[in-house]
């Protein structure tokens, strides 16, 4: 079934293979023109579960989703990943959530450390469904000069909690481990159901950065199950409240480069700058992060010709002060020589590992939603892709310093020029047994929201994917090889989402 | 060299003068404290979400904190904002608080805004405050988060390495009572009842101003 950013279809058209078929369809696709968007359960009413895959074909706009369902008696199938490694989290996903064993699969262990939705024994004995993830069969290496390090769930500084296992070899990190699962909430459970309004919350709570991304994805997934879209002018006002978002953050993580690189102007300047989008945010929706302004049917808050001149003055000035910074930062010789040649991935292996977002940008890999799947106002107004050429920490920032320069480009474009018209429609309920997704580019990169009605018109699965959950595997990843101080700034430079890998 | 010097001189001073000088002023569709409804009692602002559309009326006041649970509900035009704390407790701490964060179960704007507090413009270390990387460092714990499951033990763990006398902050909704996760599958309530809260910071996430408000008003830097 070919689909399109913001498409709905029934469920009864989206073809169900048989699970070696569609095995075959997801590897042989993916392997060629496509990348695995998504992969997830949802559970049938006969008690199995079904299986959908979301294949993006980013050159043609199209996205193209099959399923296979997989029975309660026989609850396995051959692994994917074995033949596709981005599909490696989804299927642990799969394994944790439905309790289903992706057979062969080369890395099979939980992912957020909860107790599987069908209520039957979990697939691991003793270590999912209890209360810390720490307790793992970490990967571990041997030898005299080998040594191990564990840091967090509770990190040093103002940061949501993970864990990271380092098996290093002096100063040299051969191997990193990225266990999870700690502001596991259980969001995507609590989406089910009927009421709209908390849900509407939470989709802002997967991950308060991404407050306006996650809840203009959700908004669309429902607007396209109502079939009724948001008007024009709630449209703008949301593509501009995701490029605000952008700044704000794209402009802290440069901060945050810099101070990790040791130039203090950079991060004083960058993190007070940051505060100013977040305040431009405050001013048209009451929350600094935006919280509050997206909602299915268009948006709560509008921006008269008033405010939309002051913003434009404001971030007239905004962009000189960012000119001015990013010259210092990018000029300062003792920063290139932190950023540079650091923490590098190349281009085969983006592309392998399914990056998004700036993360695979830097790497010359050409993905960002705002052009590839094009909706709302991205369809008339086109945004430059921003480009690095060598996927280090240097590239990383460098895509965040195009793109911070872009938006606010678009932004001073759109702004005076709003469509005119009402910000908000009354939706009629959501149609029964359909499917229905919503692609957002967030700042960190590609949000994916998936929802599917039951008989009655209400969510019976719905599905969250956070830029983070791809990019994850690229900062451990990233390390190989790296010096283990090179760690604060590698992982500054993705600065990815727990709770939105979390859920 | 000369151009950092000139972007400093551009830059200027950018700090507020806070808590000296004219309160500051929020824009119009700031969501402060909720409005008590025609019989005085308003919603629990320990359970607010401050969200445009739950029904609620929103001042443009941001001092919300409280030293109490039971504070945190409103009741008419009176404000029951938090204490200072012990004068024994203060002289042990002097003019400094160090404080460890434990991020715990909620969406990282809470930690966000708080993080906010150290840069230029709210410069927490001109009061004294800082966050340290230890709990064997801290005087206080800062909580955001609902506190699932899997993060129950490591808060549990990270109060007890702090040595005695010891302080703790609940930073937002799901903090102070599960917020949005209230009753989530992953038992999602809050601190409450894990480990005794001194300072309450309601906000879905608050303001740094609220939470700067709270923290100098435990420390007995702001009393009106």
């Amino acid at each position: 079934m070919g689909l399109f950013n913001g498409a709905n279809v029934r469920l009864s058209d989206i073809h169900v293979m048989s699970k070696g078929e569609f095995r075959l369809e997801v590897v042989r696709r993916c392997q060629n023109d496509a990348r695995l968007m998504n992969l997830f359960g949802c559970p049938e009413p006969s008690g199995g579960v079904r299986l959908f895959a979301f294949m993006g074909f980013d050159e043609d706009a199209v996205i193209r989703a099959v399923s296979t369902v997989i029975s309660s008696d026989d609850p396995a199938y051959e692994s994917i990943t074995k033949d596709l490694f981005q599909a490696h989290l989804f299927e642990r996903e799969i394994a944790e959530q439905w309790a289903i064993v992706p057979e062969a699969h080369p890395w099979l262990k939980p992912v957020r450390y909860h107790a599987n939705y069908r209520g039957v024994p979990d697939i691991w004995e003793g270590i999912s469904g209890r209360d810390i993830p720490g307790s793992y069969p970490f990967y571990a290496m041997a030898g005299e000069e080998v040594h191990e390090m564990g840091v967090g769930p509770v990190h040093a500084g103002i940061i949501e909690p993970g864990h990271f296992r380092f098996q290093s070899s002096g100063e040299e990190v051969m191997h990193l481990e990225i266990q999870l699962g700690y502001q596991h909430r259980g969001i995507e459970r609590m989406m089910n159901g009927g009421d709209l309004v908390r849900s509407a919350y939470l989709s802002e709570a997967v991950a308060g950065d991404t407050a306006i991304g996650h809840s203009i994805a959700f908004s669309e997934v429902v607007e396209s199950l109502a079939g009724c879209a948001a008007p024009p002018r709630a449209q703008a006002i949301r593509a501009i409240a995701l490029e605000i978002e952008r700044l704000a953050n794209h402009v802290g993580d440069l901060g945050a480069l810099s101070a990790d690189a040791g130039f203090m102007p950079g991060s004083a300047y960058s993190g007070r700058m940051r505060g100013d989008y977040l305040n431009l945010l405050l001013a048209i929706t009451g929350s600094r992060f935006g919280k509050g302004l997206s909602r299915p049917g268009g948006v709560l808050f509008d921006i008269d010709n008033e405010m939309a001149l002051d913003l434009c003055r404001k971030l007239t000035v905004y962009k000189k002060e960012f000119e001015d910074v990013s010259e210092l930062i990018f000029t300062r010789t003792s920063v290139l020589a932190r950023f540079e040649d650091v923490g590098a991935i190349s281009l085969k292996s983006a592309k392998k590992f399914g990056l998004v977002g700036p993360a695979s940008r830097a790497c010359q890999l050409e993905r960002d939603i705002r052009i590839d799947h094009a909706s709302g106002m991205w369809q008339f107004y086109h945004i430059p892709i921003s480009l690095g050429a060598t996927g280090d920490v240097y590239s990383r920032a460098l895509v965040r310093r195009q793109e911070v320069m872009r938006s606010l480009e678009f932004l001073l474009k759109v702004l005076p020029s709003l469509p005119h018209g009402g910000i908000f429609v009354r939706l009629p309920a959501m149609r029964a047994d359909m499917l229905a997704l919503s692609l957002v580019e967030g700042w960190r990169g590609e949000i994916m929201h998936v929802g599917i009605t039951d008989d009655k018109g209400a969510f019976a699965r719905y599905k969250i994917k956070d830029p983070s959950f791809n990019n994850w595997f690229g900062l451990a990843w990233a390390m190989r090889n790296q010096e283990i101080s090179d760690f604060p700034l590698c992982n500054k430079s993705f600065n990815l989402s727990y709770a939105g890998h979390d859920l | 060299m000369l151009k950092i010097i000139m972007n400093r001189l551009k830059q200027g001073r950018r700090t507020l003068r806070f808590p000296a000088g004219r309160p500051p002023a929020l824009p119009p569709r700031y969501r402060g404290r909720p409005l008590a409804d025609e019989s005085g009692v308003g919603p629990d602002m320990g359970k607010t979400l401050y969200a445009p559309d739950d029904n609620t009326g929103y001042s443009n006041d941001y001092r919300m904190s409280s030293s109490n649970r039971e504070g945190l509900i409103v009741r008419g035009d009176e404000l029951a904002l938090a204490n200072a704390l012990g004068e024994k407790l203060r002289k042990i701490l002097g003019r400094s608080l160090k404080l460890r964060y434990v991020s715990a179960g909620g969406c990282n704007a809470c930690e966000a805004d708080v993080n906010v507090l150290n840069t230029v413009v709210f410069d927490l270390s001109r009061f004294g405050i800082q966050f340290v990387a230890s709990p064997r460092h801290a005087d206080g714990l800062v909580v955001s988060g609902a506190v699932p499951r899997n993060m129950r033990e490591a808060l549990i763990k990270t109060y007890e390495a702090m040595p005695e006398p010891k302080i703790v902050i609940a930073v937002g909704a799901c903090a102070i009572s599960g917020g949005m996760f209230a009753g989530g599958p992953e038992n999602t309530n809050g601190v409450t009842g894990i480990i005794p809260v001194d300072l309450y910071i309601p906000g879905c996430p608050p303001h740094p101003l609220t939470t700067l408000d709270g923290l100098l008003r435990l420390l007995g830097r702001i009393k009106k």
